[in-house]
């Protein structure tokens, strides 16, 4: 049966494959196919990328605060953190 | 803990924040979204049949080749919003059931008749003009993949109404009876037009909760006001006059003032009575049914390529 695809474009060289939506298909050469039909019918992208969205783990959003926690409080991690004396000031 | 929930998600609408599909969210939320995606994503592929009636009778290559473009952009539509109302666990084939089954609607501007080629202009011009006034304000939609999806329709929606209008303003310099075509396809769409903001702000119960969720930003006589006040100078560039004796640009209020909207025709369309209604789902049932067949041919080919590979089928 036809199962359910995200679709991630790359809009040009340079630039990393963004998640667009989904399609459905069969398999994974007809869900680029439609990846293409559906996303890209003004030159949004010059490379496609499908993946099962069974496929994919998620952090959930109830763990987020403790999941995330451990980046909220390394505050030396950002170069703000540091003064240095105004003739360097552009490092 | 669900009132802790409950909290959070307030908190995100009050800060103007997106809700995500992994997000807690109200059953009424849910359903409202679901319903009103649904519903949106039946418009555009219920769209596609009043212009596909002239694709074969384009009066020329150029004309037939923008209208395909055109009528396949309405199909993307509608997969991008059947795509958003799935992250919300519907299935699309469930969708497509409840519309066979009249249990959820589509905007009723489909059910009118598309009668000369001029059609295919005021369809562009007015019903895509108004599709856009409602929709643009949904791009800041509280629900983060219906407002993506509307982004991304807002982007193409602009080329259907400057094709449209200039379908029109080709037929309104042309000989007497081309332009003759185009003011009695303007005489017909534009209060049907007009009604596909929904009923007046005194009559949409809902319309509150939707505001207050962030699902509506603007009330439908406010978009419906707008929409007046941007065509009625467009119409003066056509050469084309507007079905009401009673437009006119009121000084005090600066804006157009316009007639009475006859609603009673409009809750007879909405209610199935109206003149195309039944040949737009039938023909909708018949396409679903007549091409099955390709889906299996396609899921019997991949469960074939799966198997001699020795991969299991997803
Ligand atoms: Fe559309
Ligand atoms: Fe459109």
């Amino acid at each position: 049966m036809s199962q359910l695809w995200e679709v991630f474009v790359r809009g040009r060289r340079g630039l990393s494959h963004v998640h667009a939506g989904s399609v459905h298909a069969a398999d994974a050469q007809m869900a680029l196919r439609n990846a293409r039909d559906v996303y890209t019918r003004r030159g949004e992208g010059v490379s496609i990328w499908v993946v099962p969205s069974s496929q994919i783990t998620a952090s959930t959003p109830d763990e987020k605060d403790p999941f995330f926690d451990p980046s909220a409080d390394k505050v030396y991690r950002h170069p703000t953190f540091y003064n240095l004396p105004e003739e360097v000031r552009q490092m | 803990m669900s009132a802790d929930l409950q909290t959070q998600f307030d908190a995100l609408i009050d800060a103007d924040e997106r809700i995500e599909p992994r997000d807690w969210m109200p059953d009424a939320y849910r359903k409202t979204l679901i319903r009103q995606i649904a519903q949106h994503a039946h418009s555009e592929i219920i769209g596609m049949q009043p212009e596909g009636n002239w694709i074969t009778r384009a009066p020329s290559l150029k004309r037939k080749a923008i209208l395909m473009a055109k009528v396949q952009d309405e199909a993307g539509h509608g997969l991008y919003l059947y795509g958003a109302a799935e992250t919300l666990g519907v299935d699309r084939a469930e969708l497509l059931d409840l519309l066979h089954t009249r249990k959820q609607k589509y905007s009723s501007i489909f059910n009118y008749p598309t009668i000369s080629w001029a059609d295919v202009g005021a369809i562009g011009w007015l019903v895509d003009g108004a599709a856009i006034t409602n929709q643009v304000p949904l791009c800041r939609c509280s629900y983060g993949p219906y407002a993506r999806a509307m982004i991304r329709i807002c982007k193409e929606e602009s080329f259907h109404q400057r094709q449209g209008f200039e379908i029109l303003l080709t037929l309104s310099n042309g000989t007497p009876a081309q332009r003759g075509l185009a003011q009695d396809a303007v005489n017909r769409w534009w209060w049907p037009s007009l009604m596909m903001f929904g009923p007046p702000d005194a009559d949409s119960p809902n319309s509150a909760q939707s505001m207050a969720w962030g699902i509506k930003r603007f009330s439908n006589d406010e978009l419906r006001q707008k929409f007046v006040d941007m065509t009625v100078p467009q119409a003066g560039v056509l050469g084309l006059t507007l079905p009401d004796p009673e437009l006119r640009f009121d000084e005090e209020t600066g804006h157009h003032h316009f007639g009475e909207i006859d609603w009673t025709e409009f809750y007879q369309v909405v209610k199935g009575n109206g003149p195309c209604n039944e040949q737009r789902l039938r023909h909708r049932v018949r396409a679903h049914e007549e091409g099955a067949w390709v889906g299996e041919a396609a899921a019997a080919y991949a469960a074939k390529q799966a198997s001699r590979e020795g991969v299991a089928v997803a």
